[in-house]
């Protein structure tokens, strides 16, 4: 039994051992076929990237980018400011005061809107939540600013989207 | 030449050119290998600066030299100053006895390979002070390491030059390049890469070792080290550590190619025994593209093959090449006693 373990032991050790120069002289054959590997790749010539502000990626169906509001046929915004997007939102960064609506098929719409889109995650669930269909994710991916104000967009801003 | 200059003149002008043109390959070095690493990474690479990013080169050293140039706290302010240098240094310095062109080279000393081995021994020095002086472990680790696999490599490759220099008789490096040619495409086979083939095995890797680059930078080892010895260094010091590993490349590249490829010459064209400038031209251009060979292999090893962890590197280094070049030693000096010319060349 001893010696059985004994045995495995130095199986073990003879399997995971790689310090012996023994096995570094195995080292030839895969070193030559990478390097026939990567001199293929330097003739072969064809980049996976792509030359970034002159060529752009069209984002996949889906893709969750820029929040915009939406409005309905006559123009007004469909929002009725029933919060259930910012219940919804697991990073906390919309913001809504609801006002009376002017209009007689609802109750309320949206005073203020605002997203901090500095702590929005992209995650789609105020899409998901809303029951008017009043907010979407755009496919627009590269919104950078200059100010960190910029980065809250107000009700006009998502409307104007 | 029947140009009338002193001779102290032809020198330094020769000394300024070499060493100048030297300089000037670091920069496109560093291009050409990150464009290469780009392609074998299927990636485009630099290619903003300038046509090409052939500029690239040229904004990364505005960029240095405008860098702030910090002292980490508690180090060693002198030794830190004069790590880089004296990487860089024994670089350059060695860099003086290869042969260029036909008997063109900054300083034609009688010991020649004896003085590249000795001048470039000492960049070990830089690095272990670059690390040591830097106050910080991860430095010190990688100083450390570079000294440990720098001594244990540099003999490995003092004894597979050793055995070069037994064959040729002379450690004067152009009387070995002219014992390595021979008329005709056959006469390619006097190179002493492949009348002595184990020996140059050997020097390669050892090669690849003294000069820190990959698979053999454990000094710097992103990985583990953050930086290795140079961690704490920024702008030009850093930059100086940096050319320091490009000039050790291209002067470890240049004795290869005189110890073991022939140096300035190829067996279709003669050398003549009263070179005129078209000559020593012609050889300058048969040595840069040796040069060029060699370096773009130097960049094409380090992109293809990961780093060797640390003790599989001091194994090989003490385990295997060091035996293996005693024993190609060994070989050569028995073959030439007995006269074995079917095994090893004997002038």
């Amino acid at each position: 039994m001893a010696n059985q373990e004994d045995a495995k032991e130095q199986e073990l050790e003879r399997t995971t051992s790689t310090t012996e120069p023994r096995q570094n002289a195995k080292f030839a054959v895969p070193v030559a076929k990478g390097l026939i590997n990567t001199l293929k790749h330097i003739f072969r010539n064809e980049p996976n990237t792509i030359h970034y502000p002159e060529e752009r990626r069209t984002p996949y169906p889906g893709y969750r980018g820029e929040h915009r509001l939406k409005r309905d046929e006559l123009g007004r915004e469909k929002c009725t400011a029933c919060f259930l997007c910012a219940t919804a939102c697991p990073a906390f960064c919309i913001e809504i005061i609801a006002e009376e609506a002017p209009w007689d098929d609802r109750e309320k719409r949206p005073r203020l809107f605002n997203i901090d889109m500095m702590r929005c995650i992209y995650c789609g669930m105020c899409e998901e939540a809303c029951p008017c269909d009043a907010i979407e994710l755009t496919p627009v991916y590269n919104i950078p600013s200059l100010t960190r104000a910029e980065k809250i967009y107000n009700k006009e801003k998502l409307l104007s989207l | 030449m029947d140009m009338q200059l002193p001779p102290l003149a032809l020198a330094v002008i020769k000394a300024i050119i070499i060493f100048a043109v030297i300089l000037q390959i670091v920069p496109a070095l560093v291009y050409f290998e990150r464009r290469i690493s780009a392609w074998i990474q299927d990636r485009i690479g630099p290619n903003r600066v300038g046509p090409a990013g052939l500029l690239q080169p040229l904004a990364d050293v505005i960029k240095l030299a405008f860098k702030e140039d910090l002292t980490p706290q508690g180090a060693d302010k002198w030794i830190y100053r004069l790590g880089p240098f004296l990487v860089y240094a024994p670089a350059v310095l060695a860099f003086a006895v290869i042969p260029v062109g036909i008997d063109l080279q900054v300083a034609s000393l009688g010991v020649g390979v004896i003085f590249l081995l000795t001048v470039s021994g000492f960049s070990v020095y830089g690095l272990a002070f670059g690390g040591w002086a830097s106050n910080n472990k991860y430095s010190l680790l990688g100083g450390l390491r570079a000294s440990a696999q720098m001594i244990s490599y540099e003999v490995a490759l003092g004894l597979s030059i050793i055995a070069i220099l037994m064959t040729a008789q002379t450690v004067d490096l152009n009387e070995i390049i002219r014992q390595q040619w021979a008329a005709g495409t056959l006469g390619l086979m006097q190179w002493n890469l492949f009348q002595q083939p184990i020996a140059a095995v050997i020097f390669v890797v050892a090669a690849f070792a003294e000069t820190n680059r990959l698979p053999f930078d454990l000094a710097e080892c992103e990985a583990e080290l953050v930086g290795g010895f140079h961690t704490e260094y920024s702008g030009l010091k850093f930059a100086t550590f940096f050319m320091g590993e490009y000039v050790a490349m291209i002067t470890m590249s240049g004795l290869m190619i005189t110890l073991f490829l022939g140096g300035w010459s190829v067996p279709w064209i003669e050398i003549p025994t009263k070179p005129t400038v078209w000559d020593i031209s012609i050889s300058v251009a048969i040595f840069s593209l040796k040069l060029v060979a060699l370096l773009f292999i130097f960049i094409w090893t380090r992109w293809t093959l990961p780093r060797f962890r640390y003790d599989q590197l001091m194994n090989i280094g003490w385990k295997v090449f060091i035996p293996i070049s005693l024993l190609n030693l060994g070989l050569t000096a028995v073959a030439g006693v007995l006269g074995w010319k079917w095994l090893i060349p004997l002038p």
